[in-house]
């Protein structure tokens, strides 16, 4: 095995790491790849790991995360029974299933398909040295080097990772899931890589999941690029269940041309340090993008959503809403900027953030940011942060509702507002049930979205017969 | 006797606000609270209901023989005791259907009973929603939200009818409604009063007891019940004002 295990993650680490493995990591490359490769190497090994002198990690510390020994593979390792990890599914969803595992595309037979309809999914890995034009065109161009640098750090050293094609025109029949599992015996350090591209007029609803399967510590420094073509419709559902061991440092940059349209929702219901960068570029004019987040924190756990739009065409409208209930020494931030640039008139932005502090000790930093140029624009944001409604408390009371169950129907209905917007009712009501769970303490990590094994009445066998999609 | 209030004084951030109420209330008696603004009659209500933001510092309230005082707010509602809200509050998110079963259940659990089987509750649900005149849809909505007026009163009297309270406190059911609602609303009343339950209500205006007709009448003025009587003393009451009351006891 290409490995380097228990040690710290530092700068020296990995830049050693990278020039050490160089040749491995880039061995699938298109040329391009590989150029763009080394100059996300040499802006990272200039930056370094972010701090909290960074304006933007000011309230999000990676120190104590960083500081923990993780093993890095450069190759898949000889994991568990691919089977039994994908074993089980949301009941009656009738989906398409690709997985990752650590961070690499799992296959049963073949690790890259492409579909009667021209639809192409599988491995990243495999599509570098199928697909070198798709790549070359799209790869890097949406998450750019030199503006994070973990970002960075990922488009260096990142070798696998999901890849998915939807032709012109297409739309594709059923939802594709897309699970991250980690599971591995000692602590993992993993980069993967997601391209995600809409042609023109296409359509796709993605759930992507990233879920642990023990409680051994874990860093994934995750980027997705997605692109979505003149009047394409991207249905985008990102669900996170890690241990509380784990950081996860996921970032998603969208790129919208003229009229497409995007809905995105973050559901977060647990880890230990999670940190959310999600980007939305108008490029062309009258796009669509709605940006939802959902996170239920307790214990020590953090979460960190920065949501950055760019409206960079005129006639764009973006809308955010992000609510979180934290309870014990939980901490959250929101950072949602938007950016309405000089030519973008006809802009309609909005932003809101909303939060409930069950204790005390939890805390929330809410930044709304709206930074306008133009001159003809509707943007407007809010944030609040306070306790649960004691008038709205007393009320279900004085009905005969003891104080848990009371605030248990509050805390859902604030949550409900967000989940009630998922547009497809198997997912929805098994988010309703998780987030049930959630809030009564009752949901195991081993109960993750996908893999809910608790329901054996509705086993799901990774044996799709991906051809019928 | 099914509620007895003795010497009772309240206050809120040290503000006495009761001082000194006497009532006693039977099975099967309609009670009527009448009175100025600003004189207690909502932090009545607001007591005998168990709103913390009241202190009691004198005084008692027994309730079937039990210390109502020591009770929690869930619990006196558990024992029979509804108060209609002056103002209903909007909770989003939360359909009627979903808080009355909660309440029912939680009600039936307190009493020794099982859960009520979906089909029965459905069946309570429609014929409750006929009472007060509730087109179908409403039950689906969030409790109150984006209610007029008139509906919120309406769902706090089908709350009282899928309760099926003891003793019930309507707190100014009669604000803000146009004739026909307050008909609705006191006709829904006027259906549920029966030997076994007692109701108070509370009210500035004359106007409702036209259609809930009480068996006794109390001028609330000061913190402190003035004058009881039949129901002729609303007549008077709605005749001469409430400038009579005032200059007697000022």
């Amino acid at each position: 095995m290409i490995s380097d295990v228990k040690e710290i993650i530092t700068k020296e680490r990995m830049t050693g790491l990278f020039e050490k493995n160089r040749e491995v990591i880039v061995k699938n490359d298109p040329t391009m790849v590989t150029r763009l490769r080394d100059t996300a190497f040499e802006s990272f090994a200039g930056l370094g790991f972010p701090t909290t002198k960074l304006e933007a990690w000011k309230n999000t510390d990676l120190k104590e995360w960083l500081g923990k020994p993780y093993d890095y593979y450069f190759e898949p390792l000889p994991g568990m029974d691919v089977q039994e990890v994908f074993r089980c599914n949301i009941p009656h969803l009738d989906t398409a299933i690709i997985g990752q595992l650590n961070g690499w595309y799992v296959s049963k037979d073949v690790p890259l398909i492409k579909l009667g309809n021209g639809m192409i999914l599988g491995s990243l890995a495999e599509a570098f040295k199928a697909y070198p034009e798709l790549i070359e065109k799209h790869f890097g161009r949406y998450a750019i080097t030199g503006k994070n640098s973990l970002t960075d750090l990922n488009t260096a050293f990142a070798q696998d990772g999901i890849f998915i094609y939807v032709p012109d025109g297409v739309h594709s029949p059923k939802p594709i899931q897309l699970i991250n599992v980690i599971h591995h015996d000692e602590n993992l350090f993993l980069q993967s890589r997601n391209l995600i591209l809409l042609g023109k007029n296409a359509r796709l609803s993605l759930v992507h999941c990233d879920d642990s399967y023990n409680h051994q510590a874990s860093f994934s420094n995750i980027v997705t690029e997605v692109h979505l073509d003149e009047g394409a419709f991207l249905d985008h559902y990102k669900l996170q269940n890690l241990n509380n061991n784990s950081t996860l440092i996921s970032n998603t940059d969208f790129q919208l041309e003229k009229g497409a349209e995007l809905a995105s929702t973050f559901i977060t219901l647990n880890g230990g340090m999670l940190r959310n960068n999600t980007n939305v570029l108008f490029n062309g004019p009258d796009g669509t993008a709605n940006i939802h987040g959902l996170y239920l924190m307790d214990r020590k756990q953090h979460i960190d959503n920065h949501v950055f739009v760019d409206h960079l065409a005129p006639g764009c409208i973006s809308k955010e809403m992000f609510k979180g209930i934290l309870d014990e020494n939980a901490s959250g931030v929101f950072n949602g900027h938007v950016l309405v640039r000089k030519d973008a008139q006809k802009t309609n932005a909005y932003q809101s953030n909303r939060n409930i502090l069950l204790t005390d000790t939890a805390k929330v930093n809410s930044k709304p940011f709206l930074e306008i140029y133009a001159d003809d624009v509707k943007c407007s944001h809010g944030s609040t942060t306070g306790q649960l409604d004691t008038e709205a408390m007393f009320y279900l009371m004085q009905r005969g509702i003891g104080p848990e169950s009371a605030r248990m129907l509050l805390m859902f209905a604030f949550a409900n507002e967000i989940v009630g917007k998922i547009a497809i009712p198997e997912l929805r009501h098994r988010i309703e049930d998780m987030i049930k769970k959630r809030l009564q303490g009752e949901l195991q990590i081993c109960e993750q979205c996908v893999l809910h094994c608790s329901t054996p009445e509705h086993p799901m066998e990774f044996d799709i017969d991906i051809s019928k999609i | 006797m099914l509620l007895s209030i003795k010497n009772l004084h309240a206050s809120i951030k040290g503000k006495e606000i009761l001082k000194g109420i006497n009532l006693e209330v039977n099975k099967g008696e309609v009670h009527a609270i009448m009175g100025p603004n600003g004189t207690g009659k909502s932090t009545l209500a607001s007591v005998i209901a168990g709103r913390e933001v009241f202190d009691v510092t004198e005084g008692e309230i027994t309730y079937k023989g039990k210390n109502l005082l020591k009770l929690p707010v869930e619990d006196r509602a558990r024992e029979g005791i509804f108060m209609g809200f002056q103002y209903p509050v909007e909770i989003p998110g939360v359909s009627i259907t979903n808080f009355m079963r909660t309440a029912v259940n939680e009600i039936r659990k307190y009493r020794g009973l099982d859960p009520i089987a979906a089909i029965e509750f459905l069946k309570l649900m429609e014929e409750n929603k006929r009472l007060v005149e509730i087109q179908s849809n409403l039950t689906n909505r969030s409790v109150n939200e984006g209610f007029s007026g008139g509906e919120k009163k309406k769902n706090e009297i089908f709350q009282m009818a899928m309760l099926e309270p003891t003793l019930a406190i309507l707190d100014e059911t009669d604000s803000g409604l146009d004739i026909d609602a307050l008909r609705i609303v006191a006709n829904g009343v006027n259906k549920l009063r029966t030997k076994e339950n007692a109701f108070v209500v509370i009210t500035h205006y004359q106007r409702l007891l036209d259609y809930i007709v009480p068996d006794y009448v109390h001028v609330l003025f000061q913190g402190k019940i003035v004058k009881s009587g039949k129901k002729e003393l609303a007549l008077e009451l709605e005749e001469k004002g409430y400038d009579w009351i005032k200059k007697e006891f000022e």
